[in-house]
């Protein structure tokens, strides 16, 4: 245990005697968050209710050295809110609190751990919404979603997390509390806020968020288009883009993810398709209607099976469910899977998802597919049972293949879910040295000691765990080639 | 097909090890968990459970005390059971990890207070004996003397059961046949439950009368023993497979329904054929159990208006336990002039869980808060809960409040609408 008896009981003292966790048993289900493969225990959970606490916990980790890792629902699919060097993992869920709810100026202030879909449930009666609605927004916290810089569904319309947060509460790396952005839309000086979004507890814990509230649109329409292959659905998505339509979510769905959302869910998807869209369109009502009879005609043209409208916000909120939980459906086939976040240029969607069927093919592992086909976010769930390993290695080495053919098309490692520990190495595939070394120098800005989620976020250096990626020298140029 | 051992679980009733590995992390289920609600830590939380049980599955883990602690605290409502997507039998995998901690002597239980519970509860004589010692207690005005004294701070244990007590009615048993009235549609038996029975005949009253006026007659067996959800939510299979057979043999097998208005009962018993695979007549009488919302929500009922404002709490064990959460609120809404209102977080447990607010006042004491606060947000002056232990809880919250808020069963509700 890297923590001291002096460190624990300081911390016992901070925390008081419920915000501390120490047994073994406590430690162990804090070891991974949704992404199981990556396991790092804890050597203590602290559950802070205060945001001085979160401070006096950050300082204390910083004279003994010792990493702090922060967890918010532990919903990530990146091995994230994980502990692979131990330390303190701060789970910052009991700060839940929505500290205000602003809505002449369409804001709120929230605490990190306040679960994304309590905010909208808090101001729908009055007619607005928080827009960010990653897939887990039943349960994952504001908090998380702003470390990883979620997506969802209805970001093809509404933007990412950052586009929605207009202001930070931060205990930095350093122990400094400093407020990034605020409430006004335009901030004088460097766009902070934006660095901090997606930076993964890396630069330090937000303790307050303060995000943008939406009027809830007049109208919206949710349409079911069933497809007898994938390729047709790829291709009517591709048609709807290009018509220059922006529907609020455009999802699809193949065959296997479909019977596991059924069995589990009972959303009563098509159970005969070998693929389906769930297009959602809002605005106006006229304008809704007109892209509705657009969208759904674009869909017969590729000979759709069924284009279904549903009728009710019931039925609606049924079709949502089904989607939402699909990655947790997947139980109902495999105890286990890795979850690919790749991105393509949606025109190039037809073209890996054929790839992608000879990869499956080549490696004989089962992959489904849920994702935003919209901006193009590939969301493949490879199958494998964790009890054998050499599955495991298939598994692996699929996720590999499809990740490179993805970057190849032009695409990216991560569309929404973040990098954590997954992600980190590939990262050189998208970067250069000089833009990763730039990015080392701005971590060690905010988090000078590297105690923030060290190993997440960004590759190791072979020559030193974590740091600076030392430059090769720089050759004259025309040295070569 | 019998395996010996799962990890550091022995046989026989191992967790479903298929059940364990269904779980994939997802954390859907947290939310709607109340002991995570309250605690806000992982370990109390349906995947932090699961997650230790497999832990102890892959021998990762020895259960220890503090294994089981978390395993107690558990409310064993099923709430993370209707939330999960991916089909964890989370109340089957709790009910066998609690067997095999009872074995091994591993449950931080107070015990002389579980067993004496469990040594009256389920037996409809002691329990007859006993309630008739408190109705003396209230009446003689000890009651008053007692809780003047202080004593009971001293037993935080027994003060809760003291305070969960209502006013103990007399006895009045059932006859063992009510007739059908009107057009005859069949025979049913009527499970009466020991709780319901002793602390809220009118309820099985009710039941009774409505279910004889929807055509049924009922059959009320007066031998009936108990069905065994407290044995069973405590991992006492043995014990709870004994009742489930003698209970077997006293509802004839040419009943059409075996019907309880007790949400806790009706949930144990359908699920009988789970735990008694090999006993063709338990999964028969399993088969043919139906909560009294079930068999009334379409019944020709003469129903006059009532004018009220209700608000309906969702059992855990009718909501998650049986899926029942349509049926009871049609029923209500089938009451000329009553206005349902809803209740947030209506499935979210009182903090009853069969005899958990005995053992585990602390947490209990919690959840009815919670629960509390948001019936007086509805502004009904009335509740509805289909479960005699929701029943206890609630209306003890409301009179240690001092609240003027009635608490009932919905089958009260719509007999109050027959015309006298
Ligand atoms: S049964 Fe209830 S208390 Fe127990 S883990 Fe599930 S939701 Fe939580
Ligand atoms: S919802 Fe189901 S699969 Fe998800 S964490 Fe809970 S028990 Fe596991």
């Amino acid at each position: 245990m890297s923590l001291s008896p002096a460190a624990v009981k300081e911390l016992q003292r901070i925390l008081g005697p419920q915000g501390l966790v120490t047994t073994p048993e406590g430690r162990l289900v804090y070891e991974c968050d949704m992404h199981t493969l990556y396991k790092g225990m804890p050597d203590a959970v602290a559950l802070p209710t205060r945001t001085e606490q979160v401070q006096a916990v950050v300082d204390l980790c910083r004279r003994e050295r010792v990493p702090v890792v922060p967890r918010g629902s532990g919903t990530g699919l990146i091995g994230g809110a994980m502990a692979p060097r131990g330390g303190v993992m701060v789970s910052l869920n009991r700060m839940d609190r929505i500290l205000d709810i602003d809505l002449a100026n369409r804001c709120a202030t929230v605490q990190p751990g306040l679960i994304n879909l309590w905010l909208t449930r808090a101001v729908s009666d009055r007619g607005y919404f928080f827009a960010p609605d990653p897939s887990s927004q039943m349960v994952s916290s504001i908090g998380g979603n702003v470390a990883t810089n979620a997506g969802g569904p209805h970001c093809l319309k509404y933007g990412i997390t950052t586009n929605h947060v207009l202001g930070l509460e931060m205990v930095t790396g350093r122990g400094e509390l400093v407020r990034l952005g605020g409430k006004a839309m335009d901030r004088p000086g460097y766009d902070l806020t934006g660095a901090a979004v997606g930076s993964e507890g890396t630069f330090g814990l937000v303790t307050a968020i303060t995000v943008r509230l939406l009027h809830a649109p007049e109208a919206v329409k949710t349409v079911l288009a069933s497809f007898a292959t994938i390729g047709e659905a790829s291709e009517t998505v591709s048609d709807i883009i290009a018509a220059g339509m922006i529907p609020a979510a455009l999802e699809m769905l193949d065959a296997v993810i479909i019977r596991a959302i059924n069995a589990g869910i009972g959303a009563g998807y098509p159970d005969r398709a070998g693929a389906v869209l769930l297009i959602e369109l809002d605005g106006p009502t006229a304008e809704v209607e007109v892209q509705g009879e657009r969208c759904a005609a674009l869909c017969r043209r590729h000979r759709a099976l069924e284009v279904r409208v549903a009728h009710d916000e019931a039925e609606r909120a049924l079709l949502w469910k089904g989607r939402k939980e699909a990655a947790g459906a997947v139980g109902r086939l495999t105890s286990s899977y890795l979850l690919q976040d790749a991105v393509v240029p949606r025109s190039k969607l037809p073209q890996i998802m054929r790839e992608m069927e000879t990869i499956a093919a080549r490696h004989g592992v089962l992959i489904a597919n849920v994702f935003h086909a919209g901006d193009g976010n590939l969301h493949p769930l490879i199958c494998y049972d964790d009890r054998k390993p050499e599955e495991l290695a298939r598994a692996v080495r699929a996720n590999e293949e499809l990740l490179h053919a993805c970057i190849e098309l032009g695409g990216s490692v991560t569309g929404e879910h973040g990098v954590g520990v997954d992600k980190a190495e590939n990262l050189t595939l998208q970067y250069s040295e000089a833009d990763l070394n730039f990015m080392y120098r701005l971590r060690r800005v905010f988090d000078p000691d590297g105690i923030m989620n060290p190993g997440k976020l960004l590759p190791s250096h072979p020559a030193c765990a974590e740091g600076f990626r030392p430059s090769r020298p720089v050759l004259p140029t025309g040295a070569w080639i | 097909m019998s395996v010996a051992r799962l990890g550091a679980f022995t046989a026989p009733d191992l967790p479903s090890l298929e059940g364990i590995r269904a779980c994939v992390h997802c954390g859907i289920c947290l939310p709607q968990c109340p002991t995570y609600r309250v605690l806000g830590e992982e370990m109390d939380s349906p995947r932090g459970r699961i997650y230790l049980m497999r832990a102890a599955a892959e021998e990762r883990l020895e259960p220890t005390e503090a294994f089981a602690r978390h395993m107690d605290l558990c409310l064993g409502c099923r709430a993370c059971e209707s939330a999960c997507p991916a089909g964890v039998p989370f109340g089957a995998l709790l009910e066998a990890t609690r067997f095999q901690l009872a074995r091994r002597g591993l449950s931080s239980e107070p015990r002389l207070l579980t067993r004496l519970i469990f040594a009256v509860f389920p037996h409809p004589g002691r329990m007859g004996l006993l309630l008739g010692a408190l109705r003396l207690y209230q009446r003689s005005g000890l009651q008053r003397l007692v809780r003047a004294s202080g004593l009971l701070r001293l037993a935080p244990r027994l003060a809760a059961m003291e305070a969960l007590l209502p006013l103990v009615p007399p006895r009045e048993p059932l006859p063992e046949l009510i007739p059908a009235r009107g057009g005859r549609r069949g025979r049913l038996g009527l499970l009466t439950g020991c709780v319901q029975r002793h602390l809220y005949p009118q309820v099985n009253r009710d039941t009774a009368r409505l279910l004889s006026l929807a055509g049924w007659d009922v059959i009320v067996p007066r031998e009936q023993g108990c069905c065994g959800a407290l044995d069973l939510h405590g991992g006492r299979l043995g014990a709870f497979r004994r009742r489930a057979r003698a209970l077997a043999a006293q509802f004839a097998g040419d009943l059409d329904y075996v019907v309880t208005s007790a949400a806790g009962c009706g949930s144990a018993m359908k699920e009988y054929g789970h735990w008694l695979p090999e006993a063709a007549e338990v999964g028969a009488l399993a088969r043919r159990v139906r909560d009294v919302s079930q068999v009334l929500v379409d019944a020709d009922l003469p129903l006059g208006r009532l004018e009220t404002s209700v608000t309906y709490h969702d059992a855990c064990h009718l909501a998650h336990g049986q899926k029942l959460r349509n049926e009871p609120r049609a029923l209500l809404a089938r009451v000329p002039g009553l206005r349902l209102v809803p209740l947030a977080d209506s499935e979210l447990c009182c903090g009853s869980a069969g005899v958990y607010n005995l053992v585990e006042p602390e947490m209990a004491e919690r959840l009815l808060d919670m629960k509390i606060s948001r019936i007086l947000a509805t502004g009904a002056r009335v509740v509805a809960a289909a479960n005699p232990g929701c029943l206890l809880q609630i209306a003890k919250g409301c009179r240690a409040r001092g609240l003027d808020i009635e608490v009932v069963h919905p089958v009260e509700l719509v007999a109050r609408a027959l015309p006298a």
